[in-house]
């Protein structure tokens, strides 16, 4: 069946349009039951109480204005900007290498290679938190933020390179051959053909990793000293101060999150197309 | 070997597999190809005419064999440090770069000056009529277009040999013979050497100063357009160019002005070959089929009766099927059918002369 205004012939038409309005609507419920507790939390940010409840007492931005002015919590930004920026380096940079291994060369022991790569994010953040906390202790290393930064990129990597060789199998083997043949050495290739066209998929998965780094706890709480992550000062707080404060930055949180997350994906467009 | 030839492999072999059946996909190739002509490489898929073209690109190193262009000896050398360039069969244009930028890349990758590259892509813009064009993507042009930007690009920097891989088999059969007719005349303008494949034989004997066939790896025969359809030296080249009649016999007499071939008792001279024969050889006659005239006006060297039983129109030609003696002939002849249906000239003679009866090895 084609659908007229679309042309597309996977999209199936309205002609029963009760059918279709009953699908409507129980789409409506689920997505409303699974989005309703965040929605709540954004209007309780916003919420002139003191205690993070209804009755609504008017509109305001003190929340806000209080966040911003705390210092432990500037500082714990601070540190999980730190950590998830290193840490995404670190995953984009072998996620890189690690993709190019896969599409170009046949090796013993590929396809354990393939799946030992993906483990960090297959596997319970708890177990990838102990096995790293007992290894570091075994080799002697302190807790602080480059533990932190060294679990991040476990989880990073995988992450960084799902987009990266995606993108790699669509490339036209062709269009290599075309530059090789007009007379660029290997190093000309990779740079003036190869990155242009993997590029976004580096930067999308890269913005993935980044997210994934700044909002991570579990591992987190295995791997860090005495320095916080801001996910980590708030999970602190709540235990003992709910606050609307809490709410507030938990929507500039989810904010951020959710652009990186769409810009990510606007760049990654062409491969789906 | 020549001295001059710019393109020359000499006993190039490329094997796949291993072990106890190794696949040849190129073997034993030698061939050499003179500065300045249109040389195609014709064959069917499979035939090895592409991984020859990509040896001597240097997408490929031989097993066993050499390459030289230009005198030089290239074998081992990567394709960036060959003066080669090549036109892909899907233009391998690059997508994030312009019309302008893909033209100018191989000057770009040199390090030439942007003035002068400038410059070089308009003087190029303007040769292959795509001023127009210079700032669109490739995903925004024609077939055609993209070709032409191609052709462009691998011609900027003037490289000593340019190679094409069966460039016209994406385009419209409509624009075929149009953009086949630039082609020829694009090579005799810069009077660059041009090697050419392809698997469409129309393409090839129009195109080509000369052609190498190919199948299974080897090279059949090389010659010019008329050598290869007038006087093939196989039965796979008589039968993969234009369609003929074959006829078996052995010989009866040789003679130095034609050779007398028997075929079931009837004697047809033949024309002299260039192998050896001796009398009781079996052979395998070739007649084209345009060579042979229905009801002769003047006598000519072989002669038989035969009865017409199908006829074929094709407009500007017609066909005949006629039962003779030596077997069912075809033929083709210009102009209008000698008759309406079959049955009302039931015998005909029909005629050839000694110099269109080839001869092969059976």
């Amino acid at each position: 069946m084609n659908n007229s205004v679309t042309g597309d012939p996977n999209i199936i038409s309205k002609t029963n349009s009760r059918q279709f309005g009953f699908l409507a609507l129980w789409t409506l419920l689920t997505f409303t039951f699974l989005n309703l507790p965040i929605a709540v939390l954004i209007f309780m940010s916003f919420n002139r109480s003191k205690i993070l409840a209804l009755p609504f007492k008017g509109f305001t931005l003190d929340w806000y204005n209080i966040a911003f002015k705390d210092a432990a919590l500037q500082i714990s930004l601070l540190n999980s900007l730190q950590v998830a920026s290193v840490a995404t380096l670190l995953s984009t940079f072998f996620g890189l290498f690690a993709s190019f291994a896969i599409y170009r060369y046949s090796f013993f022991g590929k396809n354990v290679f393939r799946i030992a790569l993906n483990l960090p994010i297959l596997l319970p953040g708890i177990v990838t938190g102990v096995a790293l906390l007992a290894y570091f202790s075994d080799l002697g290393f302190g807790l602080s933020l480059w533990t932190v930064i060294l679990g991040h990129a476990m989880f990073g990597l995988p992450v960084a390179l799902s987009p990266i060789l995606t993108r790699l199998t669509q490339f036209p083997r062709s269009l290599e051959e075309a530059a090789y043949d007009l007379g660029a050495k290997p190093a000309q290739v990779f740079t003036t053909v190869l990155f242009p066209y993997i590029r976004s998929a580096v930067i999308a998965g890269a913005l993935l990793a980044f997210t994934l780094s700044f909002d991570e706890v579990v591992v987190t709480i295995f791997l860090t000293g005495r320095d916080n992550t801001l996910p980590i000062e708030i999970w602190g707080r709540l235990r003992t101060n709910i606050t609307p404060e809490i709410a507030a930055i938990a929507t500039l949180i989810l904010a951020t999150s959710t652009i990186i997350v769409l810009f990510s994906q606007w760049l990654n467009r062409e491969s789906e197309a | 070997m020549q001295e001059n030839s710019v393109v020359y492999l000499d006993q190039v072999s490329k094997v796949y597999g291993s072990g106890a059946s190794p696949v040849y996909a190129v073997k034993n190739v030698t061939l050499e190809v003179q500065p300045g002509e249109f040389f195609s490489l014709l064959g069917s898929s499979g035939s090895g005419k592409t991984t020859t073209l990509r040896l001597i690109a240097g997408f490929e190193m031989p097993d066993a064999g050499q390459v030289r262009i230009a005198g030089e000896v290239v074998t081992t050398q990567p394709p960036h440090q060959r003066d080669v360039h090549t036109v892909f069969q899907n233009y391998a244009l690059f997508p994030h770069l312009t019309v302008s930028q893909n033209i100018a890349y191989p000057l770009a990758i040199a390090k030439v000056s942007k003035v002068e590259i400038a410059a070089r892509i308009q003087e190029s813009l303007r040769m292959f009529q795509i001023e127009q064009l210079g700032d669109r993507r490739p995903s925004q042009l024609s077939g055609g277009q993209q070709q032409r930007v191609a052709l462009a690009r691998a011609l900027i920097n003037r490289p000593k040999v340019l190679l094409l891989d069966e460039p016209l088999s994406a385009l419209d059969a409509k624009i075929r013979e149009e953009v086949r007719q630039e082609l020829r005349d694009l090579q005799r303008q810069t009077n660059l050497t041009f090697i050419y494949v392809t698997h469409d034989q129309e393409e090839a004997l129009s195109l080509s100063d000369r052609i190498a066939v190919m199948h299974n790896g080897q090279i059949e025969q090389i010659g010019t357009p008329q050598d290869i359809y007038q006087a093939p030296t196989s039965l796979f080249v008589a039968q993969f160019i234009g369609k003929a009649n074959f006829l078996s016999g052995s010989v009866a007499r040789v003679l130095s002005e034609f050779i007398q071939i028997d075929i079931d008792g009837n004697l047809i001279q033949a024309q002299v070959p260039g192998f050896q024969v001796v009398a009781g050889d079996r052979v395998t006659v070739m007649i084209r089929p345009e060579h042979m005239q229905i009801n002769p006006c003047a006598t000519p060297d072989n002669q038989i009766v035969g009865k017409l039983n199908a006829m074929t129109y094709m407009g500007q030609l017609f066909e005949s099927s006629l039962e003779t003696p030596l077997g069912n002939l075809r033929v083709i002849q210009l102009g209008q059918p000698i008759a309406d249906s079959t049955s009302r000239y039931p015998a005909v003679t029909l005629g050839w002369q000694t110099k269109d009866c080839i001869l092969l090895p059976a």
